[in-house]
């Protein structure tokens, strides 16, 4: 069964026809082009598909296409062109905060809505917020270096 | 994995979802925040041939207050829970309930719906005396938290019925609360988990486990020996042998043995900031 919806996704409307089964990140890697929002284990434990809907974080794997239709969705890619990420992804860089770098654009997503937020330099609140984003690479500590350099006004 | 195919309907009002309810004669599934019922339909655990989307239902929005009581619409989203100071105990479980993300969806009414026995606003329900309002097909009924779990995942919400709200008594003076859990990680659901709430005075103690049975239960025999007291360290230690009467399941996680061990952890824990 398809059902058309309307969303803007990173400033762009968009009209699709959509399966209603199709969750909202292989929407936006599948249809809008969108593969920024990696997809890992979709069942909401990995973090991996972190993406923002009406300005909140949210998993896009838990989500329906068509649960986003009249939403406003921003992606990875969206944050990186507006320069909301920007100092993130500096800080992830000078920190070496990724490795194979699967888990960088949800980790990113994460912590842009932890520092917009108003989240603190408090390393076991930075810990307690990014638990839901699973990194296997890094063991974490230069990802909470990056986050930390960020708030602390501390960018390469 | 990915879900399986459905009809999916989205309602504008109560009466439309609740008479899609009673068409779908028990193949019809509400859907309030997926945070659950997703990775379920992606496990293929769960396979409606429809799916009812309530987000557009007004009646199920909504906080509000009256005669002392605080009513939540069911549709209320965790991360809205957040702002309410009035009922120190949700804001205390809040923060164990998964991540931000999932608090951005996740709603009250749809995890008293599911009725996990591991979650922990099951239990907060249970230790606040909430009440749940129903609405079904022959109008709206209430039923006390209390008497709202009945087993794994089962409810007396019926298929063709909904929560509506849920009301809980707002904090008066000299109301204390206590919340802990034990996780493997942060953000897990719980092991062993608990939620208290006592009145000053000689009012009743509740105090409500999760984890550790097929659903949220009450420590009735607890709540009695620390009626009264001031939670202090000798009347905790002599209220631990009361849990002994618990009935407490064992799994492939944890031992019946080691949650037992884990709800007198528990008990010392949160009622340390009670005192």
């Amino acid at each position: 069964m398809n059902r058309e919806i309307t969303l803007t996704v990173n400033g762009e409307t968009l009209t699709h026809s959509v399966p209603v089964r199709m969750n909202l990140v292989d929407f936006l890697r599948h249809e809008a082009g969108l593969t920024g929002s990696h997809v890992g284990c979709e069942h909401g434990v990995c973090g991996a598909c972190t993406l923002m809907v009406d300005g909140a974080t949210v998993r896009g794997c838990l989500m329906l296409a068509v649960q986003a239709d009249g939403t406003h969705v921003t992606t990875i890619e969206g944050l990186s062109d507006s320069g909301r990420s920007g100092a993130l992804a500096a800080a992830f860089t000078a920190r070496n905060a990724l490795q194979c770098g699967f888990c960088t654009p949800g980790m990113i997503a994460s912590a842009v809505g932890y520092i917009e937020g108003g989240g603190t330099a408090d390393r076991d609140a930075v810990r307690a917020h990014i638990s839901g984003n699973y990194c296997r690479c890094t063991g974490y500590q230069s990802i909470v270096d990056a986050i930390c350099d960020v708030i602390g006004g501390d960018t390469p | 994995m990915k879900a399986p195919d459905f009809d999916y309907r989205r309602p504008g009002d109560l009466a439309q979802a609740l008479a899609l309810l009673t068409d779908g004669g028990g193949e019809a599934q509400p859907l309030a925040g997926g945070q659950s019922l997703m990775p379920m339909l992606n496990f293929r655990v769960a396979g409606p041939a429809t799916l009812v989307d309530l987000a557009d239902i007004a009646e199920l929005r909504g906080v509000t207050r009256a005669d002392g009581w605080l009513r939540i619409g069911a549709m209320t989203r965790y991360a809205e829970l957040a702002d309410i100071d009035d009922v120190p105990l949700i804001a205390m479980a809040l923060p164990h309930i998964a991540h931000d993300a999932i608090r951005n969806r996740g709603t009250l009414g749809g995890s008293l719906a599911l009725a996990d026995p591991a979650a922990e606003m099951p239990a907060v329900m249970r230790a606040l005396g909430a009440v749940i309002e129903l609405a079904g097909p022959d109008g709206t009924r209430e039923v006390a938290a209390d008497d709202f779990f009945l087993g794994y995942y089962d409810t007396a919400c019926a298929e063709d019925e909904l929560i509506v709200a849920i009301r809980v008594p707002i904090a008066a003076d000299g109301w204390r609360f206590g919340f802990h859990e034990l996780t493997q990680r942060h953000g897990d659901y719980a092991i062993t988990g608990v939620a208290i709430a006592a009145g000053p005075g000689a009012d009743p103690v509740r105090i409500a486990y999760f984890g550790v049975s097929d659903r949220a239960i009450r420590a009735d025999a607890a709540e009695d020996a620390l009626t009264g007291t001031d939670f202090g360290a000798n009347a905790v230690a002599a209220a631990l042998p009361h849990l002994a009467g618990l009935e407490i399941d064992g799994d492939l996680k944890a031992s019946e043995a080691l949650r037992r061990r884990y709800a007198a952890i528990c008990l010392t824990r949160a009622t340390e900031a009670m005192r």
